[in-house]
């Protein structure tokens, strides 16, 4: 335990765990996890900022939990012990969204449930937290929860705006413009539909890709 | 030769260490519309040939000439104008379309190629023209902007650009447009042009297509004559099976589309149609599915896109037909797609690569076995 102490909290290795999934190390974008649910709870802003969060708390504690463990649970039965500790965490997620956005919620549907199978969460377990400290664990799982919400936000960001004409429910793109209306444009309904999530996912990567050179593969 | 050595006297200019070399490309572009290029390829096996692929694709447009020239009229005669008139008012109406499509198709063209350092490829002049030819004549030109710019990004670019596509270019600008602004793409209005020029009566025009009719109806207010000659509303250049078997006629005799495809694509939609009207599903002739909506458009001009299609010679027979027999399943069984052609060619384009794999490993297990024999 002296030897943790040394370290400073929010030394520049720990800082990394935190602030390398955002870009170099994204689980979505990188690291390819978690699409399914990128696809699912990006047609409004809103529900995308609420299921970023929730995956962020998830997958922080965790990793805190597993890692506070990593050192009781035998092998063979981890996975086990894994699902249990992230099912008690999404249930609590679940009920906390109840009782204060009762309509995201609602919006979200089983996605919240699902959390339980979003491969970010117990690929972060399995490949971090069983092997690191819980403080670094910790932050890993902020990290990758975030970056999961970056990718999240953004993809949520133009399919409501294109998709929808608004932004977490506030309309942007005047009603005049529109047909109905007398105007010419009229909103992009393939936004409305999953595939044009992955497309915007391809997007992302495209342009991240030839941003860091290193990450192309050969 | 004036124009000759004015183009020798720019070439320095753009070549490596000119003043504007880094428009190569579209220097090159330029050089090989206006001249017979005069290099062949210098090694590998190849036929050497002048015939690139700027003079392939000049063809195809060629090929595609009836079916324009008689949308044009067809546009102008849907809205109470007869003969000549009928024509320009077509001609006047579809341009503005044409020249959306090819300028922001070619400049995203010629940006990619450029920022790649590649020759700009012509694989868009078919594309270009197709793109407006399979919309309906009152889509707003803007959408057919966007859908051109997403078909060449998304569809072409993404994929490393022209031969290297997986879906049709400009299938994927339907496809994007018909998903994205399905009321300006389908229902009883879109068919007609809303210009009022020429004298023309666009005043309450409106009237389902062929198909429409066929899938709620079971029949059609046409004669399969006038459906056949075109003279029915519809997408731009899609009406007439009789324009468009001239254009087939040109593509087989020059040997640049594939019979094989052609053929199998009617051969499947018959039998799929037959089968349809065996069982009892659909009551008019099943032949009348080849000649209303997209399919002959879709069979002769899409579906035998060299670089989409299947490459070997079963796996032509294979997907034409499949694309055939989908099209008519789409069109029969789905109420809301009453046109299936489109999403059936884009299907059996993601599946062509898997059917010539196994042709190939069919092909090499059977003379591996043939070998195995003669061994013994």
């Amino acid at each position: 335990m002296s030897n943790q102490e040394k370290e400073p909290l929010f030394s520049a290795k720990n800082m990394k765990y935190l602030t390398g999934p955002f870009s170099a190390n994204n689980p979505v974008i990188v690291q390819i996890l978690g699409i399914c649910s990128a696809l699912a709870v990006t047609v409004q802003l809103k529900p995308a900022i609420v299921m970023a969060l929730s995956v962020t708390v998830v997958t922080a504690f965790a990793n805190l939990v597993m890692s506070l463990l990593r050192n009781g649970v035998p092998s063979r039965i981890r996975i086990i012990v894994q699902l249990v500790v992230i099912a008690a965490l999404v249930i609590l997620v679940d009920q906390v969204l109840k009782a204060f956005v009762y309509d995201v919620s609602k919006q979200l549907s089983v996605y919240v449930g699902l959390i339980i199978t979003n491969c970010i969460v117990m690929g972060r377990i399995e490949a971090f937290a069983l092997g690191n400290k819980p403080w670094p664990a910790f932050l890993d799982g902020i990290g990758n929860g975030l970056g999961y919400g970056l990718i999240l936000v953004i993809v949520a960001f133009f399919r409501e705006l294109f998709g929808s004409g608004s932004l977490l429910g506030l309309r942007i793109i005047p009603e005049s413009w529109y047909a109905a209306e007398g105007g010419w444009y009229s909103n992009c309904g393939l936004m409305l539909f999953p595939p044009m999530a992955l497309i915007i996912v391809g997007c992302i990567i495209w342009v991240h890709r030839s941003r860091n050179k290193d990450l192309q593969e050969k | 030769m004036g124009l000759r050595k004015i183009v020798d006297n720019l070439k320095p200019t753009f070549s490596e260490g000119g003043k504007l070399s880094f428009l190569a490309s579209t220097f090159d572009a330029f050089e090989t519309f206006l001249f017979v290029p005069n290099t062949t390829t210098s090694k590998g096996a190849h036929i050497r040939d002048c015939n690139d692929m700027k003079r392939t694709m000049i063809v195809v447009v060629m090929a595609l000439i009836p079916a324009f020239l008689f949308g044009c009229y067809n546009t102008g005669a849907q809205v109470g104008l007869e003969g000549l008139q009928a024509f320009f008012y077509g001609l006047v109406r579809i341009l503005p379309m044409v020249c959306v499509s090819y300028i922001v198709g070619l400049a995203i063209e010629f940006g990619f190629a450029q920022a790649r350092g590649h020759e700009v490829n012509e694989g868009f002049l078919v594309s270009g023209l197709l793109i407006p030819m399979v919309m309906p004549v009152s889509t707003p030109l803007w959408m057919v902007g966007l859908g051109t710019a997403f078909a060449v990004v998304i569809g072409k670019e993404v994929f490393g650009g022209t031969g290297m596509n997986v879906f049709n270019p400009a299938l994927v600008a339907r496809a994007f447009v018909f998903f994205s602004f399905t009321p300006s793409m389908s229902g009883e209005s879109v068919w007609y042009s809303d210009w009022t020029m020429m004298g023309a009566q666009v005043d309450g025009v409106s009237g389902a297509t062929a198909l429409e009719h066929l899938s709620t109806t079971g029949t059609m207010p046409w004669s399969p004559l006038d459906a056949f000659l075109g003279f029915i509303p519809g997408s731009f250049g899609e009406t007439s099976t009789l324009a468009i078997l001239i254009g087939a006629a040109v593509l087989l005799l020059t040997g640049i589309a594939s019979w094989r495809t052609m053929v199998s694509v009617f051969v499947g939609g018959l039998a799929m149609g037959y089968l349809f009207q065996a069982l009892g599903v659909t009551e008019y002739p099943a032949w009348w599915h080849l000649i209303v909506g997209g399919f002959a458009f879709g069979a002769v001009f899409m579906a035998t896109d060299p670089v989409t299609s299947a490459q070997t010679d079963t796996g032509k027979y294979i997907v034409g037909f499949m694309t055939g027999a989908l099209a008519v399943l789409i069109r029969v069984v789905n109420p809301a797609y009453p046109e299936g052609m489109m999403l059936s060619i884009l299907f059996m384009n993601a599946l062509a690569p898997l059917v010539d794999y196994y042709v190939v490993e069919a092909n090499i297990a059977r003379r591996k076995k043939r070998g195995v024999k003669l061994a013994k």
